[in-house]
């Protein structure tokens, strides 16, 4: 369904605006060409000139430090002339719609458009309006997608756990208004796993969420029990508010993640969270910090993915490399350690 | 001008016609004869209907013109132009314009500015409530003699039980039809789309069935308390068809209608975001659109209307949520209910009663039939010429329809109103 926006006519990946519709295989080559980058940012120089000469726009019309950050330091590590614009505060507040927004900025030459916007669809609707040498890349929208933190989600999980056909996996939280879980559903469902889990109070599960193929579960007790990896989302403290949940001490003692809680999934079970995150809500600092955590290696890690992601959308094929390619041929040059993968 | 429509299958479900048959108007534009001629009458007009459907013309229940306030969207003028070449005559438009139509000055300006065109009328639905704020009553005996044929607080709820109580009381008192939109807001919340598969997929904030189904339970208790006669307007879900359908079987005087894109879109036509099918109230799943054409067939909704809505392109190129809902939907009604004829769901007299006779009773306006005596308001159709809707033939401002693309069976050929020719479709 999402094949006609974010592929061109030779099915090569030309936005990133959602993990729905994304092969096993385009997945796996994401993960692979952001093993490549995990070098560069190990190097003295913390720069290779593949993206040298375009200039690629962080448009945000929502409040981002993490993830805009990150944009901002993989687009520089790639050699790319980066502008960050906060919009919320700026022009549509003067009553400029999207597009003209979009449209301006696009008179001003941008190759790629680092989107996040509060709008489920708004990256889409961009998507669709801009001429097809301008990219984009979702860096959330709404309560839609939120593609690269998926990807560096698997990205973690390949790197601690390997194999996504062995896995069970819990996600645990406000799923009816994450972007982070409908992405990481998808990732997990196109990769394989065993067994996926969503786990939550009704009030925040969504209606027919069965339908994206994971189990529901409303107790920590059915949710954890035997998983290989917990992925813990952002609870907002406004919740309450809409009646969604009682108190934040209600919640943290039904569903925070406590080393007791996490004593139900399997021993090596690794503990992920997207950030920032809620000490004392949705996890305790026991967890957050303990040896199970693997949360400051993601954020290592969103760096590299977000690099291959660019640089893939870019000028790369995933799915059809050849020699000349200039990822490969960077990569050729780039590499360091390269895990080896079946 | 004298006219006869020659060798046409007339259907003409009130009058139990469907066959061939010759149809005579007079010079004041009444039907003075159905099959054979009147002694001495003679056609300075002749129509030839050969191969073609000759019907009354379409009543739609709910069509927004636009006119006045929202100008720049469409006007009287270019949507009446798109009625008649839609075989539609008769259209009901809700209050909600700016100002609200919620005196009688409102009601007439509107009806005078139609009647200048001389194409479709146009009878205005008065406001429940005083500028639609749900807190005073409006002036329903005026309005009703202005020429108000129903009267509705539209999209805007009452949320004021006891005032919802009183309106009903009131309109029963008067012997006045109120029009319902049932939607408990609490529960919707804000919503773009149905709570369900595709808003669970596209994280857009859903509408759950209950918003419906509450708000209908809601509406008929007081009905059943206060005797009011009331149409619910755009029934969504299965379950408030079955709800609506119960209660008719109880004797309550209630009515409803569905939009003809509900009968045949549902929440998976949203695609990827496709702000054309954002609509008010949303569309729902398979088993609901199920559950509409049932009660369709049934009779327990019996009108389908086009819930017209024409907008500006910026109107739709906005995320979903930020889109203005609605479908430019005159032109696409007569099709769009032959196709359910196509699909054996309806016969096509059962098709065009639901798009003429029933609607007309609905509103109690004298129309929607071509008995000897009665307006001749007509509509003939090809009922086997295809076409494909593209933009460029559409003639309502409003470019705003996920139809477009599709083929069609079945062409409006001629539109008469007032036994005046007033559309001729242009030669392939």
């Amino acid at each position: 369904m999402n094949q006609g926006l974010q592929f061109d006519d030779t099915g090569r990946l030309r936005h990133l605006l959602t993990i729905e519709g994304l092969s096993r295989q385009t997945i796996l080559e994401i993960l692979d060409t952001a093993e490549s980058f995990i070098s560069v940012g190990q190097r003295e120089i913390k720069k290779i000139p593949l993206l040298r000469g375009k200039t690629v726009v962080n448009l945000f019309f929502e409040f981002s430090t993490r993830t805009r950050t990150t944009f901002e330091i993989a687009a520089k590590r790639l050699s790319a002339d980066v502008i960050n614009l906060s919009v919320g505060t700026s022009s549509t507040a003067k009553g400029e719609t999207l597009l003209d927004t979009i449209r301006n900025l696009e008179a001003m030459h941008t190759d790629l458009f680092v989107v996040r916007h509060g709008e489920s669809g708004a990256a889409h609707m961009i998507a669709r309006h801009v001429p097809p040498h301008v990219r984009i890349i979702n860096a959330g929208d709404g309560r839609h997608a939120h593609p690269t933190q998926g990807l560096l989600d698997m990205f973690t999980i390949r790197r601690h756990k390997g194999d996504f056909g062995k896995l069970k996996v819990a996600i645990v939280g406000d799923i009816l208004h994450s972007r982070v879980a409908r992405s990481q559903i998808h990732a997990l469902k196109a990769l394989g796993v065993d067994e996926l889990r969503v786990v939550a109070p009704k009030t925040l599960l969504p209606t027919a969420v069965e339908k994206l193929g994971v189990i529901p579960c409303s107790r920590m007790e059915d949710g954890l029990d035997g998983v290989d990896v917990v992925m813990m989302l952002r609870l907002q403290r406004e919740r309450m508010q809409g009646a969604h949940i009682p108190s934040e001490h209600e919640y943290f003692n039904l569903f925070g993640l406590t080393p007791v809680k996490l004593a139900l999934a399997a021993k090596d079970a690794i503990v992920l969270h997207p950030g920032p995150m809620n000490r004392g809500l949705e996890i305790d600092s026991a967890v957050a910090d303990g040896p199970q955590s693997v949360i400051l290696p993601q954020v290592t890690y969103g760096i590299a993915v977000r690099m291959a992601v660019m640089a893939l959308i870019m000028g790369g094929s995933p799915g059809r490399r050849e020699e000349t390619h200039p990822v490969a041929a960077s990569r050729a040059r780039a590499v360091v350690t390269t895990r080896k993968r079946k | 001008m004298s006219l006869v429509i020659q060798g046409g299958h007339l259907i003409d479900p009130a009058n139990r016609v469907n066959g061939e048959k010759n149809l005579y108007i007079d010079d004041n534009g009444f039907v003075v004869g159905v099959g054979k001629s009147p002694p001495g009458f003679k056609a300075r007009i002749t129509v030839k209907a050969q191969g073609k459907i000759v019907c009354p013309g379409l009543v739609d229940l709910r069509a927004r013109l636009r006119e006045p306030g929202l100008e720049y969207k469409a006007t009287i003028e270019s949507e009446v132009h798109a009625a008649v070449a839609a075989g539609i005559t008769t259209l009901c438009c809700p209050p909600d314009t700016l100002p609200v139509i919620d005196t009688p000055a409102m009601a007439q300006m509107l009806q005078s500015r139609a009647w200048r065109f001389g194409l479709a009328f146009i009878h205005p639905l008065g406001a429940l409530t005083q500028r639609l704020e749900g807190k005073l009553l409006a002036d329903m005996e005026a309005l009703d003699e202005a020429g108000c044929v129903g009267f509705t607080n539209a999209l805007s709820p009452v949320t004021d039980t006891l005032v919802m109580r009183r309106a009903l009381e009131y309109a029963a008192t008067l012997d006045l039809t109120v029009f319902l939109h049932a939607e408990d807001p609490w529960l919707r919340n804000g919503g773009c789309v149905h709570e369900g598969e595709i808003g669970t997929r596209l994280g857009l904030p859903g509408i759950p069935e209950a918003a419906e189904t509450v708000g209908v339970a809601r509406d008929l208790a007081l009905i059943e308390q206060t005797g009011c006669r009331a149409h619910f307007c755009g029934l969504s879900s299965a379950r408030a068809a079955a709800m609506v359908a119960a209660a008719q079987k109880k004797g309550l005087p209630v009515s409803a209608d569905t939009t003809a894109h509900h009968l045949h879109l549902t929440e998976h036509d949203i695609g990827d975001f496709n702000t054309l099918c954002h609509v008010r109230p949303p569309l729902r799943g398979r088993h609901d659109r199920e559950g509409l054409r049932k009660a369709l067939a049934n009779g327990i909704i019996s009108a389908i209307c086009s819930d017209h809505q024409p907008h500006e392109p910026d109107a739709k190129l906005a995320p979903f949520a930020r889109s203005e809902p609605g479908i430019s939907a005159l032109e696409t009604l007569l099709p769009l209910t032959l196709r359910l004829v196509d699909e054996k769901l309806l016969t096509l007299e059962e098709a065009i009663a639901r798009l003429t006779h029933q609607p007309a009773q609905i509103i109690g306006v004298e129309t929607g039939h071509l008995g000897l005596g009665a307006t001749a308001d007509i509509c003939i159709f090809d009922p086997e010429a295809r076409w494909t809707l593209i933009e460029d033939r559409l003639v309502s401002r409003g470019h705003n329809t996920p139809f477009l693309g599709q083929t069609f069976h079945g062409q409006v050929t001629h539109t008469l109103v007032g036994g005046k020719l007033v559309y001729e479709s242009p030669p392939a």
